[in-house]
């Protein structure tokens, strides 16, 4: 395929111009969006053009590094730094005693730290920092650095956290807060069931680590900071650090043109970006601080470990009569939403209209949460959807049908139960069983007379996201210059997603140019307009809409240039592939790249706001997987064989990169399902032993089935906004393990409760099995 | 695996000698190699001097053709000297212990990590570089199949998932899924585009092969 026939560059006709203050419809047919385009920065990211944080390099750059407390709980009674000051090679070093460190630090609003807070409550807690020419140099200064800690006494597992005797993190009881919600009448609802279940769940700490690690380059011109940080927003890392630092936000400038990953972690600022701050200051120098891997396992955030319990009733015709769920979990030493959303899927995704859930954050002596794709999500489908296989085989049902029964279409956990602005869920689930051919499948894997020691088995589950409609603010600036060409100006960061793409094809689409003449320019608070950190599913639906809002004021303004051009009401003029011409006598066309007042300013700029979301409706993407697996009863093996994956995200963007999104959140629910979590030594040391990616295995080339299959409910919403897109990040990854452990329970007949679905542990529940009868 | 200690012998600042340490080294790439997968390995050493620490060593390193003449101490990965000291930014760094294969190069056309071979090592090889590749301003055949499938998201793993294809294709020009499979197990992706780039790589085959 040649680079003419990736991008697009035939002349492409535009859609209608609203007048002012007319709100935009949303498009009847599409010439670019939803095409499977290449990314219009394909050619940056495989050539090695593209420069990441990490890849900045400086006239006179010397690297930082910091020095964390190895405990899981201590305080700092000595840093000695003099041994490591004269080192080779060293130019700065900061501690607790540095009087420009010490400034505070916040974890979460409820709880204040310091930078250097000398009262460690987790391992990896910062206690000295240093800049040198070299990173060896920088190490070797660490190493010279003596600390004298007083030891503390540890709990660093939430199960252990609240008995009595428990070491408290914070001076008190361990339990942070504890959050109940209740409708109907739950007693009753079991009264009513045919069929009551109930099970003990739990799913252990994912950690994020994203390919590029965290950190920044940190450069000052006298009073004025430029940070190159690989973060998801810019904007708010410079909300954070100007706010820590006192300085003003308009000399803090912060620049994230590419970032290698984040999925939550990197949000917001870290202690990281404020201490290479520091480091350049004091050293005069810019100042390049990138974590080590292992710094990443201990302080960078975490998807918390939770404890869940499911009780249900449903009745034989498969009505879910009652739902109460209650949870534990912890977001380590901080609070960080330890249970933020855990039960979100239990209130909202299926039709039952008695429902308690109670969920309890606990403090431990473990690095702070941060959101991780789809908080809470993975954890509560992974017990929910479970559970309604179990409650499908109790009432001799098919899984689908129970699902399909129970599909609310207003969301019945918001407050004032809002009606969805769309809800594909049914599409999902019977569009996603066709695909996969579950009867088929399903009967297979039934079929008695199956002996060998390799046992078949298919599940699905299914899912919602609790918010994927983006919402304000955002700004757009559009720059159409006078030969055609189009610059595109906004502060959204693109983790990965595609979001540069997307945009791109809006402005295409917009305004008839070819992607080749469209040039972006994003995520750096000093020349791009405000945006919030991409996340949450919310950047396409937040920003989309803004960038075709500002396409459509350049085509207003265009539409006003040819109006006096061609001394014709602008109202009776219509675009046409790169002319505007009388509506009804097309042959009277101009050029847009004619239109003398165009040549004369130069540049028509086009500004696009985010306007606000329609009252009164949660929009809400949804989902359903269905997976096939082979188990080997002897070793303990499961082997995926295959994926379907139906998404309603509404409108499809962009065909390749929404692919690219749902295989990639399939491949990581496999992780969170088979392999991943977090080892700490609960009772000696309370470290963490395993903090690096041999030890911690996140799913390689070998783990992941080649057969995954993205199959989009590709249907606007035309209710969410003016592109008809929702969210579909998150939603990819939330039903993926629970389908996996439908797919053993199938297969075997053991219902696997806790994560990881480990050889070891199926071996185990095998065993048992086997010794049961 | 013999490690001499000689009395005397070793001037470095962490009492191991480098001899010492570069059989170590080598020791793990006889296994890991006997193991048939062409995944990046640490780079191989033979017969390599016994190097002090503390002073800076001229080396001489093959980068993408062209001659480098550099002063490096002996304890600096090829990685750091790629990123850092010649701005080969291409390559890039995931966990500077052998685990993600971010900074896969080749090395006389094998794949190896670049952050587990030291830049006194690479001398007298031809180290590729994910720069290497292109042909002027114009993609490589790898990079070009990876744009095609969208083998990515984050674009971080990228570079150093090409360089595994790439050194997987001057083996095996028409490799069976499951050597594209092994190829590229000691690459991580985080964002999983992995069924992606198994796609890539048969699509890279392709246009090698100029169809």
């Amino acid at each position: 395929m040649s680079k003419k026939e990736i991008y697009a560059v035939k002349g492409l006709s535009v859609p209608e111009t609203p007048a002012s203050a007319q709100e935009p419809k949303p498009w009847k047919q599409t010439q670019m969006v939803g095409k499977g385009i290449p990314r219009v920065d394909a050619y940056e990211r495989v050539s090695g053009t593209a420069v990441y944080p990490s890849d900045v390099l400086l006239p006179d750059m010397i690297y930082g590094a910091v020095l964390r407390c190895p405990h899981p709980h201590a305080q700092v009674k000595k840093v000695d730094v003099e041994a490591a000051s004269k080192m080779p090679g060293v130019r700065a070093v900061i501690t607790g005693d540095t009087p420009e460190a010490r400034v505070e630090w916040t974890y979460s609003k409820e709880a204040r730290s310091s930078l250097f807070d000398p009262h460690c409550r987790f391992e990896g807690e910062p206690v000295a920092a240093v800049a040198a020419e070299t990173p060896y140099q920088a190490e070797d200064a660490l190493r010279a650095i003596r600390v004298e800690y007083d030891v503390l006494p540890f709990v660093v597992d939430e199960r252990d956290a609240l008995k009595e005797n428990a070491p408290s993190v914070h001076g008190a009881g361990n339990v942070l807060k504890t959050e109940k919600y209740e409708r109907g009448q739950v007693d009753r609802g079991f009264r009513e069931a045919d069929v009551v279940l109930e099970e003990n769940y739990r799913t252990e700490c994912q950690l994020h680590t994203p390919m590029e690690l965290h950190g920044c380059v940190a450069k000052w011109d006298g009073d004025r900071l430029t940070l190159w940080e690989s973060t998801q927003g810019v904007y708010a890392v410079q909300a954070e650090v100007a706010e820590v630092l006192k300085l003003p936000l308009s000399k803090v400038r912060v620049v994230g043109h590419y970032m290698g990953g984040g999925f939550g972690s990197k949000l917001k600022a870290g202690k990281y970006t404020v201490i290479a701050a520091l480091l350049a200051k004091k050293s005069a120098r810019p100042v390049k601080l990138f974590l080590t891997r292992e710094e990443t396992y201990l302080a960078v955030g975490n998807r918390p470990p939770n404890n869940m319990r499911l009780k249900a009733g449903v009745k034989k015709d498969g009505t879910l009569t009652a739902l109460d769920f209650s949870c534990t979990g912890t977001g380590g030493a901080y609070p960080s939403g330890g249970t933020s959303l855990v039960d979100w899927l239990v209130r909202d995704l299926y039709k039952c209209p008695n429902v308690r859930t109670e969920c309890t954050d606990i403090a431990i002596h473990t690095g702070p949460a941060r959101p991780f794709r789809a908080p809470g999500h993975p954890q509560g489908a992974w017990v929910l959807e479970q559970m309604m296989d179990a409650l499908a085989e109790a009432i001799k049902m098919d899984p689908v049908e129970l699902r399909l029964k129970n599909i609310p279409n207003f969301s019945q956990g918001k407050e004032g139960n809002p009606p969805y602005s769309s809800t594909g869920l049914k599409q999902c689930l019977e569009e996603g069983a066709k695909a996969f051919q579950w009867k088929v499948a399903r009967s297979k894997a039934l079929a008695p007379g199956e002996t060998g020691r390799i046992k078949r088995g298919v599940g699905m589950a299914s899912c919602l996201w609790v918010v994927g409609g983006g919402w304000p603010p955002s700004t757009v600036i559009l720059k159409l210059f006078p030969d055609g060409s189009l610059n595109l100006n906004m502060g959204a960061s693109d983790i990965g997603t595609g979001t540069k793409t997307v945009m791109a094809l809006v402005a295409a689409e917009e305004l008839g140019i070819p992607l080749g003449k469209i040039e972006i320019e994003h995520a750096d608070t000093g020349t791009t307009q405000y945006a919030t950190p991409s996340g949450g599913s919310k950047t396409v639906p937040t920003e989309a809409p803004t960038v075709r809002a500002a396409a459509i004021s350049v085509k207003q303004q265009l539409l006003e240039m040819a109006s006096k051009e061609l001394k014709l009401d602008a109202a009776s003029l219509v675009f046409q592939e790169g002319s505007i011409a009388p509506a009804k006598d097309p042959s009277k066309s101009v050029k847009i790249t004619d239109l003398s007042e165009l040549k004369k300013r130069g540049v028509v700029v086009g500004i696009g706001y985010r306007g606000p979301n329609p009252e009164n409706k949660a929009i809400i993407p949804f989902a359903a997987q269905f997976c096939e697996v082979e188990v080997n009863t002897k070793t303990g093996e499961v082997k995926i064989l295959r994926f379907v994956s139906t998404n309603d995200s509404g409108r499809v963007m962009d065909r390749l990169t929404y692919d690219s999104q749902v295989i990639g959140g399939i491949t990581m629910g496999i992780g969170l399902a088979m392999t991943e979590y977090r080892v700490l030594d609960r009772d000696q040391t309370g470290r963490m032993l395993n903090r690096n990616w041999h030890d911690y295995k996140l799913p390689t080339a070998l783990d992941v089935p080649l057969e995954m299959t993205s199959l989009p409910v590709d249907r606007e919403d035309s209710q969410a906004n003016s592109v008809g897109a929702k969210g579909l990040g998150e939603p990819v990854t939330i039903p993926t393990a629970p389908a996996i452990a439908n797919a053993v329970y199938n297969a075997t007949g053991i219902r696997i409760t806790e994560t990881p679905i480990s050889p070891e542990r199926l071996c185990r529940l095998l065993a048992e099995k086997r010794k049961e009868g | 695996m013999t490690q001499k200690h000689e009395p005397g012998e070793c001037r470095c600042s962490r009492g191991l000698t480098r001899r010492g340490f570069l059989s170590t080294v080598g020791a793990g790439v006889a296994v890991a190699s006997a193991a048939g997968k062409l995944a990046a390995q640490p780079a191989a050493s033979q017969g390599a001097d016994v190097l002090p620490s503390a002073e800076m060593t001229p080396i001489t390193l093959n980068i993408n053709g062209r001659t480098h003449r550099l002063l490096v101490e002996p304890r600096w990965s090829l990685l750091f000297v790629l990123r850092e000291r010649l701005g080969l930014t291409g390559t890039k760094v995931g966990c500077e212990r052998g685990e993600c294969g971010a900074c896969t190069v080749l090395m006389d056309d094998l794949p190896r990590y670049a952050c587990m071979t030291l830049a006194v090592e690479a001398q007298g090889s031809e180290i590729t570089t994910l720069e290497g590749l292109m042909r002027g301003e114009e993609l490589g055949g790898v990079q070009q199949a990876f744009v095609e499938e969208d083998a990515f998201q984050c674009g971080y793993c990228t570079p150093g998932q090409i360089m595994a294809v790439e050194g997987l294709l001057r083996a095996h020009p028409e490799p069976s899924q499951e050597e594209i499979q092994m190829g590229l197990s000691g690459n991580l992706c985080r964002c999983g585009a992995y069924v992606h780039i198994f796609k890539a790589a048969g699509r890279a085959a392709q246009l090698k092969r100029g169809q």
